[in-house]
């Protein structure tokens, strides 16, 4: 292998990435899942500073920068904070079967490199080959999603998903115009805070934050 | 300067609204920005006639025929909206059922969510389009859980986790359009202009473009209320206020509609195989379909109009999918005939649901002899959206259906089969809920009626003759759509 240090970097933080995602899918400790999903930015921060640093593209260094604020120190606090004032520290899921969990995952991994394929024949960046691994963390997200059966941990599916869609747009263009970047993250900071109001709205009127109490309307 | 006016007055509506919006005037108020909008929005059309379509502030922002009436449209049905629930939020407050503090989060989200629309159909960028597109479900989501009932709180987290995933897909789309422009465009702003975009869309390379449509596709499609996506929607209307269920069903699904019809003429340009089309022709006959059949089971009569929407966006996107011409013709006199007309059914639904004091279809009987202008707005609502002539409905789904006769004949069976069973479950229900014996109650405030019946007034309006000017546009948007 003759790569260059930078691309040997984002292989690294690429094939991090994808562990993270196995672990949050594996992690019934709620805790647990909001330092993962620390980590999560901690690696995507990362990543994007040796793509900056690689390739000269300054804009991605204001990216990054946004990336350490809010993925890496704001959401995790918040979501550290409510679990706290919820009292649900403590809280495990029992209800789900993790290795069949994590089969399904393995095969969400080979479909999105099967996905990627024809797209990153075109891209002409240094870190094409993680596209992939981009496609495959936001699947394994939406799987986390399916497989939750409480509000928190959906939430953080929500959240890794966009962080494996902010992982996508730099693997394919060096991230998106900085217009669009600093939309996205407002989006995402004014969702988590609403999806705070939530979890005590829920828990104020069912005693829980199971959302298997959130199926009584009809499906008709 | 009009767009930004068109844009200022909901925005600033939004933080006044925030500040004011548990006052005794603040309906006032509301209803005072709203209009402003819409005279802005006006002003903006007649500009469009004289100069035709142009962009703004550096590209950032742009009008043709085909967004100019939409944004019309939508400031218009927005205005009417907040007269409308002016009494009918008081009636709400008059009977306990909502804080001042309530009323404050409601009024502000309320020119919020207006404001979220018209950027959404303003921008010129891709990008912003989908910030502007989640804009609006954050700015309603709160709005569905407004009476912090069980199954309000139920409908509302189903809103946001499904319509989040579904645009989080839909943003996976937009970075694979930005992808494949930006080796044509350049890195930088213009790859995600529509303008631009537009310019170059046959060079744009085609494997990624079609996977590209898929993902927006199914993540505006979700918006849009399309089968299997749907679930969301019939919740989210039937456990909102009225007026939430009303700028929901008349305004937002058009506004994704529009995000998906404006990619789909962009994917074709690049694609060159009618791929986009046959996509958007299955989603939306699954939807009616599907609509169609769940509608005689309904109980509730939010949840009943709110399957006639997603029958009615189906539809729009079918004869969307098929292109050309007459179709796509057909498709934007639908959007706007069915979004005047649902938004009229549901202001009377409303009141009607106030006066019984359920939305138990059941339960409701009578409404003639309490109120017969209640009664004969939600009869006369139903014969429109059911597209009985000379309304408006009738005129588009007329034309939609021959099209669909000699260039998709397979698919009529389908369409005339769900338009039946439609109209039989909906005029069933409805006739039992306008005629009959009475259950209904005295309102303390009086409620606003006219809204329904200037919508009506233009739907049917809209059957005899549409005006040289919408004509003309109609007929530039489907050209500018191929």
């Amino acid at each position: 292998m003759n790569l260059p240090i930078h691309a040997q970097l984002i292989n690294l933080m690429a094939a991090l990435l994808l562990l993270i995602a196995f672990a949050m899918l594996s992690q019934r400790r709620i805790m647990s899942l909001i330092y993962l999903f620390a980590w999560q930015g901690a690696v995507l921060f990362a990543n994007t500073m040796i793509v900056a640093w690689g390739t000269g593209q300054t804009h991605l260094f204001y990216s990054a920068l946004i990336t350490l604020v809010l993925k890496v120190v704001l959401l995790p606090w918040l979501l550290h904070r409510l679990a706290t004032r919820l009292q649900i520290q403590s809280d495990v899921e029992t209800m789900i079967n993790i290795p069949i969990t994590m089969l399904i995952g393995i095969v969400l991994v080979i479909f999105a490199f099967n996905l990627a394929l024809p797209i990153s024949q075109w891209a002409q960046t240094i870190t094409r080959s993680t596209l992939g691994i981009a496609i495959a963390s936001v699947l394994l997200s939406f799987l986390m999603m399916i497989m939750r059966r409480k509000a928190v941990p959906q939430v953080i599916g929500f959240l890794s998903m966009e962080n494996g869609l902010f992982f996508a747009a730099t693997s394919t263009t060096y991230g998106m115009p900085m217009v669009v970047e600093l939309g996205i993250a407002l989006d995402v900071l004014v969702g988590t805070f609403i999806f705070g109001i939530f979890f005590f709205r829920i828990r104020e009127t069912f005693d829980s934050l199971d959302i298997g109490n959130l199926e009584k309307l009809k499906q008709d | 300067m009009e767009i930004l006016l068109v844009l200022g007055f909901p925005l600033a509506g939004g933080i006044v609204m925030a500040l004011v919006g548990h006052r005794h005037y603040a309906a006032e108020i509301n209803a005072l920005f709203s209009l402003a909008s819409f005279v802005a929005a006006l002003t903006l059309a007649v500009d469009v006639v004289d100069r035709g379509s142009f962009s703004d502030m550096d590209d950032l922002f742009f009008v043709d025929p085909f967004n100019v009436f939409l944004v019309t449209l939508t400031a218009f049905v927005t205005f009417t909206t907040t007269l409308f629930s002016r009494p009918y939020m008081r009636n709400e407050q008059a009977r306990g059922k909502l804080s001042p503090a309530m009323m404050r989060l409601y009024h502000s989200m309320f020119q919020i969510f207006g404001f979220t629309m018209l950027l959404a159909l303003l921008t010129n960028n891709i990008g912003i389009l989908w910030v502007a597109m989640e804009g609006a479900t954050l700015a309603t989501v709160l709005l569905v859980s407004l009476y912090r009932t069980p199954a309000s709180l139920e409908a509302a987290w189903k809103y946001f986790i499904l319509c989040g995933v579904g645009i989080a897909q839909a943003l996976f789309g937009t970075i694979l359009v930005y992808f494949a422009a930006e080796r044509v465009l350049g890195s930088g702003g213009t790859a995600l202009l529509w303008t631009h975009l537009y310019a170059v869309k046959t060079q744009l390379e085609p494997t990624v473009l079609g996977l590209a449509f898929v993902f927006l596709l199914v993540g505006y499609g979700t918006k849009v209320g399309l089968a299997p996506l749907h679930n969301w929607l019939p919740d989210a209307h039937a456990e909102g206020p009225t007026p939430i269920s009303a700028v929901l069903s008349g305004l937002l699904l058009n506004v994704a509609l529009y995000a998906v019809v404006r990619s789909k003429a962009l994917v074709d340009g690049a694609v060159g195989t009618p791929l986009a089309g046959n996509l958007m022709m299955g989603f939306g006959l699954l939807s009616v379909v599907v609509a169609a059949f769940f509608l005689p089971r309904q109980k509730d009569v939010k949840r009943l109009f709110a399957y006639s929407s997603i029958e009615h966006m189906g539809l729009t996107t079918f004869a969307f999918g098929m292109g050309g011409p007459v179709a796509t013709f057909a498709a934007l006199l639908h959007m706007t005939v069915h979004s005047l007309t649902k938004s009229a059914i549901f202001f009377t639904v409303g009141h009607a649901a106030q006066k019984t004091g359920t939305q138990i279809i059941d339960d409701i009987r009578g409404l003639i002899v309490t109120n017969p202008v209640i009664g004969w707005g939600l009869m006369f609502g139903t014969l429109a959206i059911l597209g009985l002539p000379p309304f408006g409905v009738f005129a588009s789904e007329f034309l939609i259906l021959t099209t669909a006769m000699r260039d998709h004949a397979w698919a009529t069976p389908f369409l005339l089969l769900a338009l039946g069973v439609a109209f039989a479950a909906v005029f069933k229900k409805t006739q039992g809920m306008v005629f009959g014996d009475t259950t209904a109650l005295r309102l303390p405030h009086s409620p606003a009626l006219l809204p329904v019946f200037v919508h009506l007034g233009l739907v049917l309006m809209l059957g005899l003759y549409i005006p040289p000017y919408l004509a003309a546009w109609y007929r530039q948007a489907a050209q500018l759509l191929g």
